[in-house]
C-alpha cells in the first residue's frame, strides 16, 4: 500500500451562511477503501464534489499522488484518474446504455492509454457493461438508457467510471435506490476492483454492506469530521451513535 | 402462404448503426430516400426555369442557417441569433468585396472564415451560459452589431454597401449553395452520429457527467461554435453577391427566426428535419407575396397546423412511416 495517495488538508466551504464543510482532513493509501458515512447534509457530496473539481474549497489544499489539484478543472482531474459516480443519477438519455460509454472512451485519458485511436468503442462499451452485469448477449446494453430500471442505471453509471480506467474511484450513495439482489450482485464488483489495485471512496447510507468492505471510514457531522478509524471502532463511537441516532439517546 | 413482413425488420439488427444487408432490394431500401432528395435538388432548378433557381439559391442558403441552429442545438445551445451569423458573414464578404476590391471567390472565403473566427470570439464568453440565458444573448448580439453600425457609420452605416461584384456565372451561382448545403447535411448526420457526436450529445443531455468523464466541455462548445459560424457565414457571404448588396437587414430577426421554426417544423436533431423545414418555408412564403400584407398570417397558421399536427416534426414522422412499409413474403 502507497502511504499519501490522497490527501485532504483543511478544506472548508461555506455556501452562504450553511458550512457545508468545515476543516476537514484526512488521508488515503493507495488500494484501500475509505467510507464517508454521515447524516443527510452532513456535507458528504460537497466533499466529493471538492475533491473532484466540480466546487473550488474556501480554503484548503487537495493532493492527489503528490500533486496539488486543489482548484483544477473537473475534466482535468478526471483525466488525472479520479472517476466519481453522481448521487442523482442523470444518464445520457437520448443514447443507448453502451453508446453512454462512448464518452469516457473518447477522452485524452483512455485514448492516450492505447495508443492513440484504437479500433472499436463500441466493442469495449458491450465489454464493460458485461463486467458491471449487462446481461451480454440480450438486448439490454442496446436499450436507450431512458428505459431501463434504476438498478440498471446505476451500474451503468459505475461503468461510464469504470471506461476510464481510473486510479481512484468514488462512489456516491452508489447502493442507494438498489434492490436487496443488485447490492449483493454489485458488492463482489467492488471487492474485485480492488483486488485489482484500485483505490476507492464510497459514501454510503447502508452501513451494513460498507463496514464489511471497507478498510477505514470517516464520519461527517454537519460539516466537520467527527470520527475516523477502521469500521469496528467507528460503530463504537459515542459521537457517531449520537449523530446517527439523535439527541435524545445519548 | 404469403405473408406481410417489415421490410426493415431483416435489415436492423438490434441497434440503429448496425444493419445486416443481403440483397439488391436492401440495398435500394437504404438508399431511396437519400438519393432521391438529392436528385430532386440537382435536376430541379433547370426544369422548373429561373425564377424557381433563385428560390432553391435562398432555400439551399437558409437552409444552412437551419442546420447549423440544429447543430447548436444538439450540444444544447438554443439560439435565438442566427442573423448573427449571417450578417457578420455578409458583411465580411462585403468588405472584402467591396471595400478591398478583392475578386468574388476571395472575398467569399475569406469572409466565411474571419466572419467565422470573429463570431467564434465574441461567443466565446457566453458558451458557459445555459438555457434561456445563452438563448437571451444570442437574441441581442445581432442588435447590438445593427447599433454599432449605425451609430459609428463604418461599413456604410445604414445605407449598408451597395454595388458588390456579383458572383458572375450562373451555374456556380446554382450549384454551389446546392454542394455545400448537401455536403453539409450529410456530413453533419454523418458526424453526429460518430463517437464526436456521441459526446456533443451527451453534453446535452448532462454535462456534469461528461465532464466527470475526463472530458473538456468548453472545447467541445468552442469548437461546435466555429463550425455552426463557418456555415452560417458561408449563407451570408454567398447571399451578399447574389443581392450585390450587404445592409443591415442582414441582422433581421427573420434570420434568426426562420431557421428556428424550420427546425421545430422538420424535427429538431435530425439535420434532416430542418432541411426538409426551411424547403417548405421558404418556397411558402415565396408564394405566398401574391397575398400581400395578409402573407404573414396564412404563413401562421400553415406553421401552426404542422406543428400542432405533427408534433414530433415532418422528418421523424416521413421516417417511422417509411420503416412500416410492409412486404409480402412467402412463408
Ligand atoms: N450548491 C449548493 N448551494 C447551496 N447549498 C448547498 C449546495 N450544495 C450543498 N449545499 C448545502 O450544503 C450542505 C451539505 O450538503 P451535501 O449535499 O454535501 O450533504 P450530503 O452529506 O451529501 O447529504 P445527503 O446524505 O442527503 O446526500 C447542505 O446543507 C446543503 O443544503
Ligand atoms: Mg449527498
Amino acid at each position: 500500500m502507497r502511504e499519501n495517495f490522497l490527501v485532504v488538508e483543511n478544506v472548508s466551504k461555506s455556501f452562504g451562511g450553511v458550512k457545508a464543510i468545515s476543516n476537514v482532513s484526512f488521508s488515503l493509501s493507495g488500494n484501500s477503501l475509505l467510507g464517508i458515512i454521515g447524516p443527510n447534509g452532513a456535507g458528504k457530496t460537497t466533499l466529493i464534489n471538492i475533491i473532484t473539481g466540480f466546487i473550488k474549497p474556501d480554503s484548503g489544499r487537495v493532493i492527489f499522488k503528490g500533486d496539488d489539484i486543489t482548484g483544477l478543472p473537473g475534466y482535468k482531474i478526471a483525466e488525472k484518474g479520479i472517476a466519481r459516480t453522481f448521487q442523482i443519477v442523470r444518464p445520457f438519455l437520448h443514447l443507448p446504455a453502451y453508446k453512454n460509454l462512448i464518452i469516457p472512451l473518447y477522452s485524452k485519458r483512455v485514448k492516450s492509454f492505447r495508443g492513440g485511436r484504437f479500433g472499436d468503442r463500441d466493442t469495449v462499451a458491450i465489454d464493460l457493461l458485461e463486467e458491471v452485469g449487462f446481461e451480454r448477449d440480450s438486448s439490454v446494453p442496446y436499450k436507450s438508457a431512458s428505459s431501463l430500471p434504476h438498478g440498471y442505471l446505476k451500474r451503468l453509471e459505475l461503468a461510464r467510471c469504470l471506461a476510464l480506467q481510473p486510479e481512484l474511484l468514488i462512489l456516491d450513495e452508489l447502493f442507494s435506490g438498489m434492490s436487496m439482489s443488485e447490492v449483493a450482485a454489485t458488492v463482489p464488483i467492488i471487492e474485485k476492483l480492488k483486488a485489482e489495485g484500485l483505490t476507492l471512496i464510497m459514501i454510503e447510507h447502508r452501513l451494513r454492506e460498507l463496514f464489511r468492505i471497507a478498510d477505514k471510514v470517516i464520519v461527517l457531522n454537519f460539516g466537520e469530521k467527527i470520527a475516523e478509524g477502521k469500521p469496528s471502532e467507528v460503530i463504537e463511537n459515542e459521537l457517531v451513535k449520537v449523530a446517527y441516532l439523535g439527541a435524545e439517546s445519548a | 402462404m404469403i405473408r406481410k413482413e417489415r421490410i426493415d425488420r431483416g435489415i436492423k439488427v438490434r441497434s440503429d448503426d448496425i444493419y445486416a444487408i443481403s440483397s439488391y432490394r436492401e440495398i435500394l431500401y437504404l438508399l431511396l430516400p437519400r438519393v432521391i432528395p438529392v436528385l430532386c435538388l440537382l435536376l430541379l432548378p433547370t426544369l422548373l426555369g429561373s425564377y424557381y433557381e433563385r428560390v432553391i439559391i435562398i432555400s439551399c442558403l437558409m437552409g444552412l442557417l437551419a442546420l447549423s441552429w440544429d447543430l447548436l442545438a444538439s450540444i444544447g445551445l438554443f439560439s435565438l441569433g442566427q442573423a448573427f451569423f449571417f450578417g457578420v458573414g455578409g458583411y465580411a464578404s462585403g468588405f472584402f468585396s467591396y471595400q478591398l476590391g478583392l475578386p468574388v471567390p476571395y472575398s467569399i472565403v475569406l469572409g466565411t472564415v474571419s466572419g467565422a473566427l470573429v463570431c467564434t470570439l465574441l461567443l466565446a464568453p457566453v458558451l458557459r451560459l445555459k438555457g434561456v440565458y445563452f438563448s437571451i444573448v444570442t437574441l441581442a448580439f445581432p442588435l447590438f452589431f445593427v447599433r454599432i453600425i449605425e451609430s459609428t457609420k463604418i461599413l456604410g452605416g445604414t445605407e449598408g454597401i451597395t454595388g458588390i461584384s456579383p458572383i458572375g456565372n450562373s451555374w456556380i451561382e446554382l450549384y454551389i449553395p446546392i454542394f455545400v448545403f448537401l455536403f453539409s447535411l450529410f456530413g453533419l448526420r454523418r458526424l453526429i452520429n460518430s463517437d464526436y457526436g456521441i459526446v456533443l450529445q451527451a453534453i446535452r443531455d448532462n454535462d456534469r457527467a461528461v465532464i466527470s468523464s475526463g472530458i473538456n466541455v468548453y472545447a467541445y462548445k468552442l469548437e461546435c461554435t466555429f463550425i455552426v459560424s463557418l456555415l452560417s457565414c458561408f449563407s451570408g457571404a454567398f447571399m451578399t453577391h447574389i443581392y450585390q448588396a450587404v445592409g443591415l437587414s442582414a441582422f433581421a430577426l427573420d434570420y434568426s427566426l426562420l431557421p428556428l421554426t424550420s427546425a421545430v417544423l422538420g424535427g429538431v436533431g435530425t439535420f434532416a428535419g430542418p432541411a426538409i423545414g426551411t424547403f417548405i418555408l421558404v418556397p411558402l412564403s415565396e408564394f405566398l407575396r401574391v397575398f400581400g400584407t395578409l402573407r404573414v398570417v396564412f404563413y401562421s397558421v400553415i406553421l401552426f397546423l404542422c406543428i400542432v399536427l405533427l408534433p414530433e416534426g415532418i422528418f421523424p414522422f416521413l421516417k417511422r412511416k417509411y420503416h412500416q412499409i410492409e412486404r409480402f413474403v412467402e412463408v
